[in-house]
C-alpha cells in the first residue's frame, strides 16, 4: 500500500524525502500553535497562579481559607452565568439577556413560593421552565428570524427586565419568607478549614457536566463546528439551527439553576440584583481565552477567568485599594485577553 | 474486474437506469440565473465530468444535487424514486457524498473529528448509550486508515487541527471523507485545485478506484487533461445551461473547449 514507486525506493531509504521533511517541519511549528489552540486555558491558568502569588505576597490574608472560600462564593453566581455565556460565545454569538433571565427566574421562584405558598421544589421547577422559555425565545429569534444574537438579546434583555418588575412588583423577597429549599444553596459544607457553600458545589457540577458534553459528545463537536464556520458545518450535514437552539435552551436552563444559587448567596431575591452580571460574565469568558469569534475556547478557561476576576477584586480590596481600581484592573485584563486572542489568530493565518 | 471496467467505459446502455437524475433544474439568486433548466443523469459505475467556464453554474448544479441549495423548480430522482433534499444531511443520509469547492471542513476541529463530523460514533455500552460518550480512539484509528488508503502519508497525525494543515492536506481530508462514506454517488467539486502533481494523481487513482467499486463519480474540474483521462462522459455547462454532453471517444479536448466557450456547438 505505502510502497513508493520503485524508482524512488533508493533515495527514500538513504535520505528523507525533502517533501516529507518540509511537511514535518511545518507541522512542528503547527504543533506549537495547536497546543495553544487545543489548550486555550493555559494562559488564564498562568494569570491566575501569578495573581494569587502577587496578591498573596502583598497581603497573606488573601490565602486564608476563609478568604478563599469567600472569593469562591462571590464567584459562584457570575461563574455560573459565565458558563452559559461560554456556550453562546462558542457559537460566535453573545448573550446580553442571560443575567436578566437569571433575575427573572429568581423572582418567579421566590414570589410563587412566598406569596402563593407553592412548595419549594415546584417553585424551582417553575423557575427552570422560565429559564428554558427565555432560552427558547432567544434561540427561535436567532435561528428563525436570522437576527444577530447581539440585537436579539439586547431586545429580550429589556423584555426580561420589564417582566421581572411586572411579576415581582419591584419588591425584594427575603430569604426568611421562602421555603428552606430555596436558600439551601447558601448553606455551607465544612471540609477541614474550608467552608464551601452548596451553591459553589452546584456551580462546579455544572462545569463538569457542560465540559463533558462539549468535549466528549457529538453535540459538543457540533457546537464548535457551528461556531467555527457555520456554512462548512451546514455542508457537512450538521443541522445548524437545531444546534443553536439547543445551545440557547441550555443557557436558559443554566440561568435558572443560577437563580437558585443567587437566592442562596444573597439570602433574598431582588429584582435589582445582578445589574453588572451580564458584562461580568462576558469578562470572565473573554479572560478565560474563549474567542468572541466562536469555535475556540473551553469552559475551564471561563472558570479560571471568573476566578481571576474574583482574586483581582479580593486581592485589590485587601491591599486597601478603592473599588474603582478593581474595575480598572478588570478592564485592562479584558483588553489584554482580547489582544492575545487576536494575536493567536494572526499567527495562525 | 477488468471486464466490468471495460463495459462501463462504453456508453451506458439506454436500458440502464441512472442512479441519480435531475430534470430541468432552475435556480436563481435574485436576478442572477445560476441554473436555467439543467438535466443530468449519473449512471452506475461511471465518471461524469462537469466542465464549464467560471460562473457557468457547475457548483450550483452539484449543490442542487446534494441539498446544499434548494432548486426553484425541477426534480431529483435517486434510483428512480423522487427525492426532496431539505439540506445536505438528507443527501448524505441517502449515500451521496460531496467534496465542496469550499471544502466544508471545520478549521478548529482536528482531522479525525472532521472526517466523522455529523456522523460521530459513540462508545459501546452505557458510556455510549446513556452518557453519549464518543468513541474518539476508534474514530481516530479509522481516520488514519482512510487517509492511508488514499496514500496521504504526509498527514500522519489525525489529532492535528485542520487549520494547521496546508491547503492540499485540507483537500485530502475532504476527499477522504467523501470516499469513506459515499455509498451511492461521490461528487467532487475541483478536488485537485490545491493539490500538487503527485497528490492530484492520487485523487485520480481514487476516482478510478471508486468507479471500479461501481460507485459513480461526478467530477468538476478545469483541468482538461485530467477530465479526459478519467471521464466516461462530459457534461459541458455554459451560461447556466447544459451546452452538450460528449465523450472523450467522440470529442477532442479542443472540441470540448470550443463548446464550453461557445465557439462551437455539439
Ligand atoms: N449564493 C449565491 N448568491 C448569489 N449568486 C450566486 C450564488 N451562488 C452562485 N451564484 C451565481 O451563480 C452563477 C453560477 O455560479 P457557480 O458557483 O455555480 O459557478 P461555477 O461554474 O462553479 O464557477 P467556478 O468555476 O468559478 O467555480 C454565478 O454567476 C454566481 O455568481
Ligand atoms: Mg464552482
Amino acid at each position: 500500500m505505502s510502497t513508493p514507486p520503485s524508482g524512488t525506493v533508493a533515495t527514500a531509504a538513504s535520505a528523507p524525502d525533502p517533501a516529507t521533511e518540509f511537511l514535518a517541519r511545518q507541522s512542528r511549528l503547527g504543533r506549537a500553535r495547536s497546543v495553544l489552540h487545543r489548550h486555550p486555558a493555559v494562559s488564564p491558568a498562568v494569570v491566575l497562579v501569578a495573581a494569587i502569588a502577587v496578591f498573596g505576597t502583598i497581603n497573606e490574608r488573601l490565602l486564608l481559607p476563609a478568604n478563599l472560600s469567600l472569593i469562591l462564593q462571590q464567584v459562584a453566581v457570575v461563574g455560573t452565568v459565565a458558563l452559559a455565556q461560554t456556550l453562546i460565545i462558542l457559537t460566535a454569538g453573545i448573550d446580553l439577556s442571560i443575567g436578566a433571565a437569571m433575575v427573572l427566574a429568581s423572582m418567579v421562584i421566590a414570589t410563587t413560593a412566598s406569596e402563593l405558598g407553592v412548595p419549594g421544589a415546584l417553585a424551582l421547577l417553575l423557575g427552570l421552565l422560565v429559564g428554558l422559555a427565555t432560552g427558547a425565545l432567544n434561540g427561535v429569534l436567532v435561528t428563525r428570524l436570522k437576527l444577530p444574537p447581539f440585537i436579539v438579546t439586547l431586545g429580550t434583555f429589556n423584555v426580561f427586565v420589564a417582566l421581572t418588575l411586572l411579576y415581582s412588583g419591584g419588591a425584594t423577597v427575603r430569604g426568611a419568607d421562602m421555603p428552606g429549599l430555596l436558600t439551601l444553596t447558601g448553606a455551607p459544607i465544612t471540609i477541614g478549614d474550608v467552608r464551601i457553600t452548596i451553591g459553589v458545589l452546584i456551580m462546579f457540577a455544572l462545569y463538569v457536566v457542560v465540559g463533558y458534553a462539549l468535549t466528549r459528545t457529538a453535540w459538543g463537536r457540533h457546537v464548535y463546528a457551528v461556531g467555527d464556520d457555520k456554512e462548512a458545518a451546514r455542508l457537512a450535514g450538521i443541522k445548524v439551527n437545531r444546534v443553536l437552539l439547543s445551545v440557547y435552551l441550555a443557557a436558559g436552563a443554566i440561568a435558572a439553576v443560577c437563580a437558585w444559587i443567587q437566592i442562596g448567596r444573597t439570602n433574598a431575591a431582588s429584582p435589582n440584583a445582578g445589574v453588572d452580571l451580564n458584562l461580568d460574565s462576558i469578562t470572565a469568558v473573554v479572560i478565560g481565552g474563549t474567542s468572541l469569534f466562536g469555535g475556540r475556547g473551553t469552559v475551564w478557561g471561563t472558570l479560571l477567568g471568573a476566578l481571576i476576576v474574583g482574586v483581582f477584586r479580593g486581592g485589590l480590596s485587601l491591599a486597601g485599594l478603592d473599588v474603582l481600581y478593581q474595575t480598572l484592573a478588570v478592564g485592562i485584563l479584558v483588553i489584554a485577553a482580547v489582544s492575545i486572542d487576536q494575536w493567536i489568530r494572526k499567527v495562525r493565518n | 474486474m477488468t471486464s466490468t471496467t471495460e463495459a462501463t467505459a462504453e456508453r451506458p446502455l439506454p436500458t440502464t437506469p441512472p442512479i441519480l437524475e435531475a430534470r430541468d433544474l432552475v435556480k436563481t439568486f435574485g436576478r442572477v440565473v445560476g441554473l436555467d433548466g439543467v438535466s443530468v443523469q449519473v449512471y452506475p459505475g461511471e465518471v461524469l465530468a462537469v466542465i464549464g467556464d467560471n460562473g457557468a453554474g457547475k457548483s450550483t448544479l452539484i449543490k442542487c444535487l446534494t441539498g446544499a441549495e434548494i432548486p426553484d423548480s425541477g426534480e431529483l430522482r435517486l434510483e428512480g424514486k423522487r427525492v426532496h433534499f431539505r439540506g445536505p444531511q438528507d443527501a448524505r443520509a441517502h449515500g451521496i457524498e460531496t467534496v465542496y469547492q469550499t471544502l466544508a471542513v471545520s478549521p478548529a476541529l482536528d482531522v479525525a473529528s472532521n472526517l466523522f463530523l455529523g456522523r460521530e460514533r459513540r462508545r459501546r455500552g452505557l458510556l455510549g448509550s446513556v452518557l453519549r460518550s464518543l468513541d474518539a480512539r476508534g474514530m481516530r484509528a479509522d481516520a488514519e486508515a482512510e487517509l492511508r488508503k488514499l496514500g496521504i502519508s504526509t498527514l500522519q497525525d489525525v489529532s492535528v487541527a485542520v487549520e494547521n494543515l496546508s491547503g492540499g492536506q485540507r483537500q485530502a481530508v475532504a476527499v477522504a471523507r467523501a470516499a469513506a462514506f459515499g455509498s451511492k454517488v461521490v461528487i467532487l467539486d475541483e478536488p485537485t485545485a490545491a493539490l500538487g502533481v503527485r497528490e492530484s494523481n492520487q485523487v485520480l487513482e481514487l476516482i478510478k478506484d471508486l468507479r471500479h467499486r461501481g460507485l459513480p463519480v461526478v467530477l468538476i474540474s478545469h483541468n482538461m487533461p485530467q477530465v479526459f483521462e478519467v471521464a466516461d462522459r462530459i457534461h459541458i455547462q455554459r451560461l447556466g445551461r447544459c451546452a452538450a454532453t460528449v465523450t472523450p471517444q467522440t470529442h477532442s479536448m479542443t472540441d470540448a473547449v470550443a463548446i464550453m466557450t461557445g465557439a462551437a456547438t455539439a
